[in-house]
C-alpha cells in the first residue's frame, strides 16, 4: 500500500460474517435495545408482575369463578406476557424501526431478510422466557398450584409457540403497514383493551355468553383459556387450538403479502 | 470516460463499477428519473451532482437495490442489484442520507453491530478514532447532532471494507473542518482502491473529489465529464479591467481574437468576454501598452462549475 497516513487500512476486503454470527449478533443487539427501553420493560415485565401480584387478591374486586383466585389468575398472566412481547413490544419496535431507516441500513448490510427475522424471533422468545421464569416462579410463590403436571408444562410450550405466532404476526402486520406513531397507537390501545376484555386474565364463563362467543374467537381469549384449562389439568379445547391456528396462517399470509421494509 | 489515475489497477476493458442505462422510476405519476444513462469506472470517485428533486437519491438507491427500474437496466460490478443483492451487500458500502440507527443504540455500539455483520471488517476503535467520533461514542444515536450522526452513517459505510461506495450527500450538515476530514477520507479511500459513487449538491464538493462529474435535472444526465472539462465547456470565461474611460474598445476588438467581445459597462470598466487564455492577456496587455494606458485592475474570471451548472438548469444548487 501506498504509505498510509493513519493505521487504518481502507483497502477492500469485503465479505459476510458467518450466518450464525450475524444472527447472533443481530439477536443480542435486539435484545440489548428491548432491555434498554424504559417503556419496552413497563409492559412486557412490570405490568405483568404488579397484575399478578394484585391479581391474587382479586376477589374482592371481580368475582374469576369458582376455584382458587391464583390459579385463574396466573395462566392468565403467561397469557398477558405472550401478548406485550410477541404483539405490542414487537410491533412498535418494528415501527420505528422502519422508521427511522433501520431496516434499511441493515439491508444494505450483509445481513438477510431472514437474519433480520430470526433476529427478531430469536429476541422475541428469549424476553419470553425470561417473562415465563419469573412470572411462574411470583405465580409459585403466591400459592400457584398448577395441575397436569408435565403434560400441562408442553401444553403451554405449544400454546404459546402459537400465540406468539399469532400475535407476532399481527404486530408485524400493523408494524409493516402503519406508520410507525399509528402503530404505537393501535398496539398500546389492542393491548389495553385486550388486557381488560379480552378473555385473557377472566375466564371466558365469567362473561355474558353473547361477549363469550366473540372472545372464544380472538388470539387472546383462545390463548388465555387454552392456558387456565391447561394448568386445571383438563387441557387445551381443540376449539382454542384451531383458533391461534387460523390466526396465525391468516395473519401472517397477510404479512407476507403488505409488509413494507421502508 | 474518467481520467482515472493508476492508482488502483484499472484494467482496460475492466467491467463499469456502476452501469445505468436508460433508467426510469416513477413514484406514482410523478417521473422522478427519466431515461437516465451514467457508468462508473472502477478505482475511481464519481458525483452526481444536481439541486434537490433532481433524481440523485433514487437513482443512487435504484443502484443499491433498494428498487427495482421500471424501465431500463442498472449492472453494480457487473451484477443485478436486486435479483444478486445478497452477493452485492457484502462488497458495497452504502451511507444512506439520513437515519439507519436504533434511536436507542450508543455510536460506538451500532459501528460494532455493522462490523460483526462483516468478515473482515476495520477495527472499530482505529476507524472511531479516524472520524474523530471518541467524544459520543457513548451518546445514543437520538442525542447526536446532524453532523455527528452523519459521520456515524459514513463509518457505518465504511467498516465492512466495501470495494464500492454509495455515498448520498455525505457531507450535508458538517461543519468546515468534518467536511474537510470527509473529503480526505474519500481521497484516501478512493487511493487504497475504493471506487465511491457520491451524491452532493455542493459544487466544490464534486469539483474538489470527483474523476467524473454527472449533472443530472429533471431525472436525467444533463452533462458529464471531469470537472474541468464541465467546467470549460461551457460560455466564454471573461476578464475585468479599469482604466481611464473611453477606450477605443472597437479597434481592441480588433487586435483581440476575433470572437472576442469587449465593453466598456459603466465608463472605464471593461469587461472582456472570450475564450480567456495567456495569448488573449498579453495581446490585450500590449494593445493598452501602445495605446499609453495603465490598466488599474485587471481580474481573471474563470467560470466555475457553480456557473456551468446555473446555465444547464437554469437552477440554483441549494
Amino acid at each position: 500500500m501506498s504509505p498510509a497516513p493513519t493505521r487504518l487500512d481502507l483497502s477492500p476486503r469485503p465479505g459476510a460474517a458467518p450466518r450464525a454470527a450475524m444472527l447472533r449478533a443481530q439477536t443480542a443487539m435486539e435484545l440489548r435495545l428491548q432491555t434498554r427501553n424504559a417503556e419496552q420493560v413497563l409492559i412486557t415485565m412490570v405490568i405483568p408482575l404488579v397484575l399478578l401480584v394484585l391479581g391474587s387478591q382479586a376477589t374482592a374486586v371481580v368475582d374469576l369463578g369458582p376455584g382458587r383466585t391464583i390459579d385463574i389468575i396466573t395462566p392468565g398472566i403467561l397469557a398477558l406476557a405472550v401478548l406485550s412481547t410477541s404483539f405490542t413490544s414487537l410491533a412498535i419496535a418494528t415501527g420505528f424501526e422502519r422508521r427511522y431507516g433501520i431496516i434499511k441500513r441493515l439491508g444494505a448490510s450483509p445481513l438477510p431478510r431472514w437474519g433480520l427475522m430470526f433476529g427478531k424471533i430469536g429476541a422475541v422468545v428469549a424476553i419470553e422466557v425470561v417473562q415465563l421464569t419469573v412470572l411462574s416462579c411470583v405465580g409459585l410463590a403466591l400459592g400457584w398450584q398448577p395441575h397436569g403436571g408435565f403434560t400441562a408444562v408442553l401444553q403451554m410450550l405449544a400454546l404459546i409457540v402459537l400465540g406468539t405466532a399469532a400475535f407476532g404476526s399481527l404486530g408485524l402486520l400493523i408494524a409493516g403497514t402503519l406508520r410507525a406513531e399509528a402503530t404505537l397507537a393501535v398496539a398500546n390501545l389492542v393491548y389495553v383493551l385486550l388486557l381488560v376484555g379480552g378473555g385473557l386474565l377472566v375466564p371466558l364463563s365469567r362473561y355474558p355468553e353473547a361477549a363469550r362467543h366473540v372472545l372464544e374467537l380472538l388470539p387472546s381469549g383462545a390463548l388465555g383459556q387454552g392456558l387456565r384449562d391447561s394448568f386445571a389439568g383438563n387441557g387445551p379445547s381443540a376449539f382454542a387450538t384451531v383458533v391461534l391456528l387460523i390466526w396465525t396462517v391468516c395473519a401472517s399470509l397477510l404479512v407476507s403479502r403488505t409488509f413494507k421494509w421502508e | 470516460m474518467g481520467v482515472s489515475e493508476p492508482s488502483g489497477t484499472p484494467v482496460v476493458g475492466e467491467v463499469p463499477a456502476v452501469d445505468v442505462r436508460d433508467l426510469a422510476m416513477r413514484y406514482g405519476d410523478v417521473t422522478a428519473v427519466d431515461g437516465l444513462t451514467l457508468t462508473v469506472a472502477p478505482h475511481t470517485v464519481t458525483s452526481i451532482l444536481g439541486p434537490n428533486g433532481a433524481g440523485k437519491t433514487t437513482t443512487i438507491e435504484t443502484c443499491e437495490g433498494f428498487r427495482s427500474p421500471h424501465a431500463g437496466s442498472v449492472r453494480v460490478l457487473g451484477l443485478d442489484p436486486v435479483a444478486d443483492a445478497h452477493l452485492l451487500r457484502p462488497r458495497v458500502g452504502v451511507m444512506l442520507q439520513s437515519g439507519g440507527a436504533w434511536s436507542g443504540a450508543r455510536s460506538r455500539e451500532m459501528l460494532q453491530h455493522i462490523a460483526s455483520l462483516h468478515a473482515h471488517p476495520l477495527d472499530v476503535d482505529l476507524l472511531i478514532e479516524r472520524l474523530d467520533m471518541g467524544s459520543y461514542g457513548t451518546t445514543p444515536y437520538r442525542r447526536l447532532s446532524g453532523g455527528q450522526q452523519q459521520r456515524l452513517s459514513l463509518a457505518m459505510a465504511i467498516v465492512g471494507r466495501p470495494e464500492l461506495l454509495f455515498l448520498d450527500e455525505p457531507t450535508a450538515g458538517l461543519d468546515p473542518a468534518a467536511r474537510r476530514s470527509t473529503w480526505e477520507l474519500i481521497a484516501e479511500l478512493r487511493s487504497s482502491g475504493v471506487t465511491i459513487v457520491l451524491t452532493t449538491h455542493f459544487m466544490d464538493e464534486a469539483e474538489a473529489l470527483s474523476d467524473q462529474v454527472h449533472i443530472v435535472d429533471g431525472g436525467r444526465v444533463i452533462a458529464s465529464g471531469t470537472p474541468q472539462m464541465l467546467a470549460a465547456s461551457g460560455s466564454e470565461n471573461t476578464v475585468r479591467f479599469t482604466a481611464s474611460p473611453g477606450l477605443d474598445v472597437v479597434d481592441l476588438m480588433r487586435a483581440l481574437p476575433h470572437d472576442t467581445k469587449v465593453d466598456e459597462v459603466t465608463p472605464g470598466a471593461y469587461v472582456v468576454a472570450g475564450a480567456v487564455d495567456p495569448q488573449l492577456l498579453a495581446t490585450l496587455a500590449t494593445w493598452c501598452a501602445s495605446q499609453g494606458v495603465l490598466t488599474e485592475s485587471l481580474l481573471v474570471e474563470r467560470q466555475t462549475l457553480e456557473d456551468r451548472f446555473l446555465e444547464l438548469t437554469g437552477k440554483a444548487l441549494r
